[in-house]
């Protein structure tokens, strides 16, 4: 009897030191999750690089109103106020219907033009249960030029008015402070001055943006036109610019040496030389306005 | 054989007591709620880990930033790229204790106040927390819920100063778990 007694002693003594490990290992228990693809998130803070596109798109359900306002060129000195007293500045308005799938529309006092765009998601980079290592968009614009026509007497097609861009946005997130993008484009105008300018403008644009700060990054953009007519005839632009991040919006304050804000009109038509001084301030600002709520907010 | 008999019993008791003590979930409910006069910020997590072992009080939570739903979602991009940092600090986790444990029968349907205490790690801080929660005792579910507010300073998260109005520096936290019985 008094055997047994010490061997139930020793079992419960057994389960007791079982419960203890128990109670450590509690959390082990989620240890081993089942993997998810987990997206690289905001590779760039807004859908503009400092004057062009990025691979982001307007987030699904968001509506964002933006004001792209570029000032003449610095050389033009005190009499101008170096540029200040002149503009050109682009209102638009973009939207995310989904994911993948973003719309806008704008219209920009250069050349009194209107656009409309979309920009699709091909490839998103993730890490996870599925790695890809690129983020890919594509992006189509076509503009409309309102301008009367220099000549109205003769014989004025619409078609003439029309210009398209037409872009692949290849970009990676090295890390959350440096962010690649390569961007090879298309451009297309109806209507060319004369005979020997080229109707298809072909170009390759890199740029990236480095943060500095949590809030603050400086971005780079460059396109280079491969073209060989446009190249004599035009300059390829370079910008810079700084992200700066207030909340919920983000302030963009740049320096180019272009003048258009529409993809046709600064890839392919810049005039301007950073060595002339013909350079452009600029700011871009957005304000969201959440169209679509996630189901968690419908009531 | 007596012996035997009986040892058997006590294996068999003890297999089903250490696994009918614990449990679990995986779709919690946390959101979190702030409001300052030009801003309220409210996200929802609806994947929420957590356990509970009924006879050790052992009590754990481990929630995924990125899973919070914000209204915005700019909002919800900048959570996680400059408050919380989900890239760095993925989880958020408590590691605690439910004190009271012995006051409540999980046996006997009811409603039960509960004392809970232990460490809550958020964006690499851990803090020691106290918060005061119910268990709803169900036949087949133990329903928690728990209302607690904690500073954002106490985690190393910073606010611009650009937002420093909009923001409240109190976060008050909101947790709704359905615990339901860990079969294995």
């Amino acid at each position: 009897m008094n055997w047994k007694f010490t061997y139930l002693i020793l079992i419960i003594l057994g389960l007791q030191i079982s419960l203890f490990s128990q109670e450590d290992d509690l959390m082990d228990m989620f240890a081993d999750e089942e993997p998810t693809i987990e997206y690289a998130d905001a590779t760039f803070k807004t859908t503009i690089l400092v004057i062009g596109q990025t691979i982001e798109n307007p987030l699904n359900g968001t509506l964002l109103f933006n004001v792209q306002h570029r000032f003449g060129p610095v050389n033009s000195g005190w009499y101008d106020f170096f540029g200040l007293d002149q503009a050109n500045t682009r209102i638009g308005f973009q939207y995310g219907i989904t994911d993948w799938l973003g719309i806008g529309i704008g219209r920009s006092s250069y050349q009194k033009t209107y656009d409309g765009w979309v920009k699709v998601k091909i490839l998103r980079q993730s890490k996870g249960l599925r790695k890809m290592p690129l983020s890919i968009d594509y992006f189509g614009s076509m503009g409309i030029s309102a301008l009367k026509w220099p000549e109205p007497d003769r014989t004025n097609y619409f078609s003439s008015r029309l210009s398209y861009a037409n872009l692949i946005l290849i970009a990676r997130k090295f890390s959350p402070g440096v962010s690649l993008q390569l961007m090879p484009a298309h451009v297309h105008y109806n209507l060319v001055e004369t005979k020997a300018d080229d109707n298809d403008v072909f170009s390759i644009g890199a740029g990236g943006r480095f943060k500095v700060s949590k809030r603050i990054s400086i971005n780079l953009e460059y396109y280079y036109i491969l073209s060989a007519q446009t190249r004599k005839q035009f300059t390829d632009p370079f910008s810079i610019g700084i992200d700066i991040e207030t909340g919920g919006h983000v302030f963009q304050l740049y320096a180019t040496n272009a003048e258009g804000i529409i993809e046709q009109h600064f890839i392919a038509r810049t005039s301007g030389d950073w060595l002339n001084g013909d350079i452009h301030i600029g700011f871009n600002i957005s304000r969201a306005f959440t169209i679509k709520k996630p189901k968690e907010f419908r009531k | 054989m007596k012996t035997l008999k009986l040892t058997i019993a006590i294996l068999i008791l003890a297999a089903t007591t250490t696994y009918g003590q614990r449990y679990i979930t995986k779709t919690g409910h946390i959101w979190f709620h702030s409001e300052a006069p030009l801003e309220t910020i409210e996200a929802h997590n609806n994947q929420v880990n957590s356990a509970l072992d009924l006879t050790t009080g052992a009590f754990v939570f481990k929630v995924l930033m990125k899973s919070f739903i914000f209204e915005k979602a700019l909002m919800q991009e900048h959570f996680n790229e400059n408050y919380v940092e989900s890239d760095k600090f993925p989880n958020a986790t408590f590691q605690g204790k439910v004190t009271n444990i012995d006051d409540i029968d999980f046996q006997k349907e009811g409603s039960y106040d509960a004392e809970i205490s232990g460490e809550l790690t958020i964006h690499g801080i851990t803090n020691k927390v106290d918060a005061n929660g119910t268990f709803d005792v169900h036949p087949d579910m133990i329903a928690g819920t728990s209302k607690f507010t904690l500073l954002i300073a106490d985690y190393n998260i910073s606010i611009p100063g650009a937002v420093a109005g909009k923001i409240s520096e109190e976060i008050e936290i909101n947790v709704d778990l359905k615990l339901k019985e860990l079969k294995k």
